[in-house]
């Protein structure tokens, strides 16, 4: 059995030991330290814990006011509600003013399940994403976690990370693998150079699992990693489109604007690449599980290697 | 409907709700018994609304700003004949319309909520409405005492207020509490009282799971000229001995020995109330 790890308490550790350094570290809470994971935290540092109620628009204007002055504010919130609900302030705030803060969005994509749309990020990336002055992030797996937190606590750029709810496999040997600086993605696998999957986050692993289907079948894929959407690793992508006239990307979010445009938008220039992207339809979206909404959309390991196969016919 | 049978019913709302998210293992259950009486009064004694006239225009109106609390209104809606009860049998289940949180997929609900902060808002704007119209609707609205901190809370009050709102009755489910502990050291958000007053509001505060006062205050005309705040004392996890007053219990799911202990305390009130 592979061994999983839930994001958030890779967070949590994390920020425990960068705040045993820095005492400039804070979490900012909107009612939210439990589904964060962040009890730990807490208990460690209480006094570097900043509580603002449930007020998500009001947390990241005051995490930006503490980081003005000389503060290193991480904020947790639902990913749905700190990037919607507080979007301005992200884009004012944060961005614009170039304020050293690290919006960390909990339970992103479709981790709430039967909470329903409320509850769901599947617009997080297409928002973020058009802003400047954000990086974008969403760990895939412990190790990555672990660099990606290593490295916001000493980078002065404003930053969104999105992670999910449920425990990931570990994808990566060790942190030096998993995550090396911004804008440069991992080639996760590499079987060969029928068709590569682009992917990040939580749907890292699925690409993976499909790219193993895929190599049984005698299909040869390699498994790209992107590691931050911004900024996008162009370099990257254009090795791989030298490669590979077909690549396929997977993603928990809107079809619309996301991981999968972004990729799209990279590569159309060159007019000799071929890209599909997988994830949610213009719709609203149905209840169910994750699971059971992850296979209803085709966005399972099963039905990304069907549709690669269809692709490829 | 005399209170004896409101109180029953609204234990009888508790039992069912209870029961629900013991099924599905998932649900606001602290949140839900806190406001069980004000819901079930709302939809048996209160409201001019029947599954019947819900898309008359001059329907009365009722927005849960306070979404999580689902599972207590789905009940008191299937109760009152909205749906079939069977119909809760998918709650939570895949293809379900019946989710965490209130959709107006549903028939009986006006809005879909669950983002906290908006049910005040929604309902200035019904409520105003209906004096554009000039229907004499009223409009209800529920919200969390924790729900307090969203800013747009005090931004739909600042509006209710202006426009002289009387057809308005916000309440809200004081009980102390929310997710990370109780609300005065999470966010204080006192003196509600004296907010919503200097806001422009007629304020009465109640018992909130006193059924006599619950629907004395919300059946009360308002010649106040000002939309009306009823701050509801109310105790979080009401009707369950270990629940209540327990922050733990905002969306906790009991076990399966804490289920049967709340099966009988729950069925222990109802029967004296049967009588
Ligand atoms: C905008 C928004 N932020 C956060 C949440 C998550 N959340 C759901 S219930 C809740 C606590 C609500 O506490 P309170 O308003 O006191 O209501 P209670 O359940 O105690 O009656 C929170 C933070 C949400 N649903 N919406």
């Amino acid at each position: 059995m592979t061994d999983t790890k839930k994001i958030g308490d890779v967070l949590c550790t994390e920020l425990i030991e960068a705040a045993n350094h820095d005492r400039n570290i804070l979490a900012v809470t909107s009612d939210s330290r439990g589904s964060a994971a962040l009890n730990p935290f807490v208990d460690a540092h209480p006094d570097q814990l900043v509580e603002i109620g449930i007020a998500e628009q009001n947390s990241v204007t005051v995490a930006s006011g503490l980081a003005h002055s000389g503060k290193r504010p991480f904020v947790f919130a639902p990913a749905a509600f700190l990037t919607m609900r507080s979007i301005e302030q992200v884009k004012v705030d944060v961005a614009y003013s170039n304020s050293n803060v690290k919006l960390i969005g909990i339970s992103g994509g479709n981790s709430y399940s039967v909470l329903g749309a409320t509850h769901h990020s599947l617009q997080d990336l297409a928002i973020t994403r058009a802003i400047p002055n954000l990086e974008i992030y969403m760990p895939a797996d412990e190790h990555q976690a672990q660099g990606l937190m290593r490295y916001l606590a000493t980078s002065p750029n404003p930053a969104y990370v999105r992670i999910g709810k449920v425990a990931l496999p570990t994808l990566y040997p060790n942190v030096t693998q998993a995550f090396t600086k911004p804008g440069k993605a991992n080639i996760l696998s590499n079987y060969g150079q029928d068709v590569a999957i682009v992917a990040m986050g939580e749907t890292l692993a699925i690409a993976n699992e499909a790219a193993i289907q895929l190599n049984q079948l005698g299909i040869h894929a390699q498994v790209i990693d992107l590691v931050s959407l911004k900024p996008l690793d162009q370099a990257t992508l254009n090795q791989v489109a030298d490669q590979t006239h077909l690549i396929v990307t997977l993603e928990e979010h809107s079809l619309y604007g996301g991981l999968g445009s972004a990729v799209a938008e990279a590569l159309a220039p060159r007019g000799d690449t071929k890209v599909h992207i997988i994830g949610f339809p213009d719709e609203p979206v149905i209840a169910g599980t994750q699971a059971e909404v992850f296979n209803y959309y085709g966005m399972d390991a099963t039905s990304v290697t069907e549709k690669i196969k269809h692709w490829l016919r | 409907m005399d209170i004896q049978a409101l109180q029953l019913k609204a234990a009888q709302m508790r039992l069912a709700t209870w029961q629900m998210i013991y099924r599905a293992k998932t649900g606001h259950t602290g949140s839900d018994l806190s406001c069980a009486d004000i819901v079930t009064a709302l939809y048996n004694d209160v409201m001019q609304q029947t599954p019947a006239t819900f898309t008359n225009p001059n329907r009365d109106r009722y927005v849960q700003s306070k979404g999580h609390a689902v599972e207590i209104l789905y009940n008191v809606l299937a109760d009152a004949g909205y749906f079939p009860q069977a119909d809760l049998l998918t709650y939570s289940q895949f293809n379900s319309p019946y989710i965490g949180h209130p959709t107006n997929h549903i028939n009986g609900i006006e809005m879909n909520t669950g983002s906290l902060g908006h049910g005040l808002g929604l309902s200035v704007g019904m409520a105003l409405a209906a004096k554009l119209d000039q229907r004499d609707y009223r409009v209800f609205t529920l919200m969390g005492d924790g729900e307090q901190a969203e800013g747009s809370v005090w931004e739909a009050a600042m509006a209710a207020g202006n426009y002289h709102l009387d057809n308005l009755t916000a309440i809200i489910d004081h009980n102390r509490l929310q997710i990370s502990g109780p609300t005065e050291s999470v966010m204080n958000s006192e003196p509600l009282a004296e907010k919503y007053a200097a806001f422009g509001f007629d304020v009465q505060e109640i018992d909130g799971n006193d059924m006599n006062q619950i629907v004395t205050v919300l059946t009360a005309e308002n010649n106040t000229n000002k939309p009306r705040l009823i701050l509801a004392d109310t105790i979080k996890g009401k009707g369950i001995s270990f629940a209540e007053n327990q922050a733990s219990w905002h969306h906790r799911v009991p076990t399966a020995d804490e289920y049967q202990q709340g099966i009988d305390e729950l069925q222990t009130v109802i029967g004296g109330l049967s009588k």
